[in-house]
């Protein structure tokens, strides 16, 4: 059914991205791949992977985008995967109720056996999160690992998405965003994690948390002048040691 | 949006023989419409054929058109469940007027009722056609008042400019049809050119800053956010689907190809009427045949001008 669930939990699962730590290394879409090759979805097909015009399906992608301009300007990685929506207009534009959302946590799926592969929720969706399979000729998207965090046949721990459980950098949180009382609801709350797109009224339940506001430097960079030569406990005021004098500072 | 054959021929084949169909329909309840069967076989032949046709190419870019029946059942949500469903009812009034027609020679009393339920169903399939496009909000050239109108428009122009040539294959010349045509072409064109305008001067829905959360709008240069590096080299399906560009130069070439085009339809349309020779005849097919190309052309480019918001992640910086 692709109408919206009328008797929703109020359970919200969804994720957390810190913007402020990734660090952009792609560990979790590639262990988002890794998992989901064999998982609900599976196979996530790889059409002509060493050839020309390769095409792959994946549920995670990480963007890098530059913010301001000159040496106020900073680096920001950026994941980008399904945001579970609460009003998500790739379920109800679905005409087969292929489609849907899950009434007890809020998951959105796609059913392979239903799906007809007419690519419109795929349009109907402004942030990417479905990719279309042409070898099976349906549409995939992020589980949210549901293979694993309701397996009861894995450690509590590690029921997790496979994206949250790999960051390195511990950037990715994952938890009931409907509870205000929870970990990442709290996060969300501390931090000023925000939706995308907002304009777009499909109400994402997953949040971004933003990069911190970065410590004023008050001597650019290119203004450190040379090492002095012989001044023996004279500050090192350039390269390395110029750097560790700066970060002990702090 | 990347222009899919399948769909843009569906869409200006079906909207034609929408459009006929429902001409021929409210002709009958008017009491208008000629007896002859031979004609009658030919009309719903045109009509039917236009709409079958454009259905089935629809159905050649699904992954699996073997389940293409299940697309009926999520009407009380889906724009394209309701014109799927809405097509197939089509058939059962249409069908039966044709059957009347062409098997009876009637095309009155009931057998009208018949024609007009069929004239009503096909606008409102054609109606549900544009609202599919209307409904998709991550693509601002799509999701405003102006596209509806202009689906059933374009719809009644086209199948009236092509029966009125199919009629005067038949030796007839119905100069009411034709001019119903013309002003039905000129104010879809009319139309048309009003959406180009309205879609040049729209004002962003979304820009990189509102799709990532970073930046702003406001600040200027400080404020700016731009893609430093994709997510991965090669174009991914997203790219290849929602990321057709189609450069700003070519695209007005484009415009002025289909309304030229359209615009001398419009003429030939109006001068045939006045010939009942084969003069006319000829200026009504070849007013067909220029129709067809300027609606094959603005469709294509309702398709490949639209920008979808997930460009706003690899590259564009506002929709």
């Amino acid at each position: 059914m692709t109408s919206l669930p009328q008797n929703a939990t109020g359970t919200k699962l969804g994720l957390v991205i810190d913007l402020d730590i990734c660090v952009g290394c792609h560990a979790c879409a590639v262990s988002c791949k890794e998992w989901n090759a064999g998982g609900h979805s599976a196979p996530l097909t790889d059409d002509k992977p060493y050839d020309k015009d390769p095409l792959s399906v994946w549920f995670n992608r990480i963007h890098s985008f530059e913010v301001g301009v000159g040496q106020e300007s900073r680096t920001v990685h950026f994941p980008r995967s399904c945001l579970h929506c609460e009003e998500p207009a790739c379920v109800t534009v679905c005409p087969t109720g292929a489609s849907y959302k899950r009434e007890e946590d809020g998951i959105v799926l796609v059913n392979a056996d239903t799906c007809i592969g007419c690519k419109l929720c795929s349009w109907a969706c402004p942030y990417g999160a479905r990719e279309y399979d042409h070898a099976d000729g349906v549409m995939k998207k992020c589980t949210l690992c549901i293979d694993r965090i309701h397996n009861e046949n894995l450690e509590e721990v590690d029921r997790v998405p496979a994206c949250v459980s790999t960051c390195p950098a511990g950037a990715r949180h994952f938890g009931d965003l409907g509870d205000e009382n929870s970990d990442v609801s709290r996060l969300v709350a501390e931090r000023a994690g925000y939706a995308l797109m907002p304009e777009m009224d499909y109400k994402p339940v997953n949040r971004y948390l933003p990069p911190r506001p970065r410590s004023s430097r008050q001597t650019p960079a290119t203004d450190y002048e040379p090492a002095t030569t012989g001044g023996g406990d004279a500050p090192a005021s350039a390269g390395f040691l110029a750097w560790v004098d700066q970060m002990l500072s702090r | 949006m990347h222009p899919a054959y399948s769909v843009i021929f569906f869409t200006t084949a079906s909207g034609a023989g929408y459009g006929a169909l429902s001409l021929l329909g409210i002709n009958a309840l008017f009491g208008h419409l000629p007896t002859d069967r031979w004609l009658g076989f030919a009309a719903m032949a045109v009509a039917l054929g236009l709409i079958t046709g454009g259905l089935l190419s629809s159905t050649f870019h699904l992954g699996h058109p073997e389940r293409a029946w299940r697309a009926v059942s999520q009407w009380r949500s889906s724009w394209l469940s309701r014109e799927g469903l809405l097509s197939l009812i089509t058939f059962v009034p249409a069908g039966l007027f044709g059957i009347g027609w062409v098997f009876f020679g009637q095309t009155s009393g009931v057998w009208a009722w018949f024609g007009g339920a069929a004239a009503v169903l096909a606008l409102l399939t054609v109606y549900s056609t544009g609202m599919i496009y209307v409904s998709l909000k991550p693509i601002p050239n799509w999701n405003n008042r102006w596209v509806t109108p202009i689906y059933l428009v374009f719809s009644l122009a086209t199948g009236a400019t092509w029966l009125y040539a199919l009629l005067r294959l038949f030796g007839l010349n119905p100069y009411p049809l034709a001019v119903f045509a013309a002003i039905f072409g000129a104010l879809a064109w009319a139309a048309k050119l009003g959406y180009w305008r309205f879609i040049d001067g729209a004002p962003a829905t979304s820009t990189t800053a509102t799709a990532t959360g970073l930046g702003n709008d406001h600040a200027g240069e400080e404020g700016r956010v731009r893609l430093l590096e994709a997510p991965h080299l090669e174009e991914n399906y997203l790219q290849r689907e929602m990321g057709f560009q189609v450069a700003r130069k070519h695209g007005s070439k484009l415009r002025r190809i289909a309304l030229v085009s359209g615009g001398i339809a419009l003429l030939l349309l109006l001068g045939s009427g006045a010939s009942d020779g084969v003069i006319g005849l000829l200026a009504a097919v070849v007013a067909a045949g220029l129709t067809g190309v300027a609606v094959l052309v603005e469709r294509w480019l309702f398709f490949a001008e639209a920008k979808h918001a997930v460009t706003l992640y690899y590259g564009a910086e506002r929709i």
